[in-house]
């Protein structure tokens, strides 16, 4: 026979917000950053499943955590904005009220004992006329709401990504600086720093120069190649070899040479989260080695990720 | 007027459905729909302003050509000029716009309408819809407007659009059914049609350039105008000009007006030696 047992409030709020963070922490993370025309969002995300999209004119949205319910909030937003620009005016839908609406949703779900609380943060980001107008909040899995100015990071090793943005981020300057500062962010960790390639980077920016009156547009990745420069398509082992030289061998001599496998939870190589699954927010299933009878049907769909290998 | 009062996301926006906005407001707030407005019986066709003529013609080869839309700007109700610079031709989305003409208020309404169909749907499923599409979702819409077209209050709209996989212009009119008709070359809707047809009949060319296109247009517009007493001319003296957008490869944008009085005040000018503007040749 059971017993039905006592568990205190702050234990349930504890173990449901331990349960949150760890699906969050879980990915890749999102960095956002103001610079003098408006403000840029970066992910590492080489998947087509997008972390970052437009709300509408000028409002963004950024996300991170299990795909699901995120791109459930996501959609609920667009309805909202669409609904509140067609029932009022384009100029009537903002950010805040945006904010707003996810912040109370995240809450009542987090705090309403049925339901499982949404493994997500986000980010929304509304640019403004002017660099002083631009807004950007950063909503957490319990409903907080947070005005954050300048540049956030959530997900991944937040912390340190955020670190490093504090230490390096500089008000009013141009894109291609806020860009290489928000990919330098995502890969600094404890343990180092990695070069993130073009094409894995997910990139968007909210342009007030733009003439439309819609200001997100992504960034393609010719055109990150060309803000970051060529050095982002080269293999990466030449980092390491730098590195080791000047370590002057000890503890770093014992570290394979080998790149950051991002499918790889397993790898040593850094202590970078792997790229989570984008449906189910799990970290990818370690591949057995193929055999050559395997069939194709038992692999997942999407091919595995081999972009870090130096010969291809 | 069913907007969510409490701050939180309500049910039906977090409930998985469709990426057609119409469907969504048919269902959260039927009310906003244009067409879902229940009139008593009679004609209510004088009550409103009406929009007059439509012109849309494409321009330049497959690759390098496009499509310009220009509608004059007089409204009319009855024997009254009801406005003298309403627009009558929008853009629908980054590469199409949409021209009005009948029932001015539904109209615009209408066109508002669709212009957040393709916007939700494009932000929604990250894509646009293919030229074919969005003149389908204008179809359904002038559809549902079927009982208000019976009682006098008919919406005519004239889509144009760039369709990347053709790599050409498109133009496509309607019916008060909802009925679709994809046309080649030009078109025009409104009362001043015919005359703004015939004119182009004579003027058109297939390897016209977009200036070129722009001045068939408007004189096409001129001679609507010169025969139907709904459609308005060049405003000399206000400075009023036809509203005239260019849609290409690159995009549509709305032609600047000094540009559009350019090409107007030469329209006038060689009008005022031959009335009836230029003559096409007898043979071939």
């Amino acid at each position: 026979m059971t017993m039905p047992f006592y568990v205190s409030p702050e234990q349930l709020m504890k173990d449901r917000a331990d349960f949150a963070r760890k699906g969050i922490g879980r990915g890749r993370g999102v960095v956002a950053v103001q610079y003098g025309d408006g403000i840029v969002l970066v992910s590492e995300n080489p998947r087509s499943l997008h972390k970052i999209s437009e709300i509408y004119d000028r409002v963004a949205f950024a996300a991170v955590g299990r795909y699901n319910e995120f791109e459930n909030l996501r959609i609920a937003g667009v309805r909202l904005a669409d609904m509140r620009g067609y029932a009022y005016d384009r100029r009537d839908v903002t950010g805040r009220g945006l904010a707003n609406a996810y912040a109370q949703t995240l809450g009542t779900i987090f705090s309403s004992g049925g339901e499982k609380p949404y493994e997500v943060e986000i980010f929304v980001a509304e640019v403004g006329d002017v660099a002083g107008a631009d807004e950007l909040y950063r909503i957490t899995y319990d409903g907080q709401m947070v005005d954050e100015h300048g540049f956030a990071a959530m997900g991944g090793d937040a912390e340190s990504v955020s670190t490093y943005l504090r230490e390096h981020w500089t008000e009013a300057g141009s894109l291609t600086d806020a860009l290489r500062l928000a990919v330098a962010a995502l890969g600094h960790g404890p343990d180092g720093d990695r070069h993130i390639p073009a094409h894995d980077l997910e990139v968007a920016a909210l342009d007030r120069t733009r003439t439309q009156p819609r200001k997100f547009r992504r960034l393609t990745a010719r055109t990150l190649r060309d803000v970051l420069g060529p050095d982002a398509e080269s293999p990466s082992d030449a980092v390491p070899d730098d590195d080791s030289s000047a370590a002057g061998g000890g503890e770093a001599s014992h570290q394979p040479q080998v790149p950051d496998d991002p499918a790889d939870p397993t790898d040593t190589a850094s202590s970078v989260p792997p790229l989570e699954d984008p449906v189910t927010g799990e970290p990818p299933e370690r591949r057995e080695p193929t055999r050559p009878d395997d069939s194709p049907d038992d692999s997942p769909v999407a091919p595995p990720l081999d972009r870090g290998d130096p010969t291809s | 007027m069913t907007l969510p009062d409490d701050a939180r996301l309500s049910a039906s926006y977090l409930a998985p459905g469709s990426s057609s906005f119409a469907d969504f407001l048919a269902a959260e707030a039927p009310d906003l729909l244009p067409a879902r407005r229940g009139l008593p019986p009679g004609s209510a066709a004088d009550l409103a302003p009406h929009g007059t003529t439509i012109v849309a013609a494409t321009f330049g080869q497959p690759g390098s050509g496009g499509v310009v839309m220009a509608g004059d700007r007089r409204a009319t109700m009855g024997n009254v000029i009801a406005q003298r610079d309403i627009q009558k031709v929008f853009p629908a989305d980054e590469y199409s716009c949409v021209g009005i003409a009948g029932t001015a208020g539904l109209a615009v309404e209408m066109v508002r309408l669709f212009q957040t169909e393709l916007e939700h749907y494009e932000k929604i499923e990250g894509t646009t819809l293919s030229i074919d599409g969005k003149a389908n979702r204008l179809s359904a819409l002038i559809r549902a407007n079927l009982g208000m077209a019976m009682q006098g209050l008919a919406v005519v709209p004239l889509f144009a659009g760039y369709d990347h996989d053709a790599d050409q212009g498109r133009i496509f009119s309607y019916d008060v059914t909802g009925g679709r008709y994809e046309e080649t070359a030009f078109h025009s809707v409104g009362s001043g049609s015919m005359f703004a047809r015939g004119s182009l009949k004579k003027l058109y060319r297939d390897n016209l350039s977009a200036d070129e296109c722009v001045t068939a247009v408007i004189q096409a517009l001129y001679d609507a105008a010169d025969d139907d007493s709904a459609t308005g001319g060049p405003d000399l003296a206000r400075r009023i000009f036809p509203v005239v957008h260019v849609i290409s490869d690159d995009g549509q944008r709305r032609m600047p007006d000094t540009d559009v009085a350019a090409i107007a005040d030469r329209v006038v000018a060689g009008r005022m030696q031959h009335p009836d503007g230029p003559t096409a040749s007898l043979e071939g």
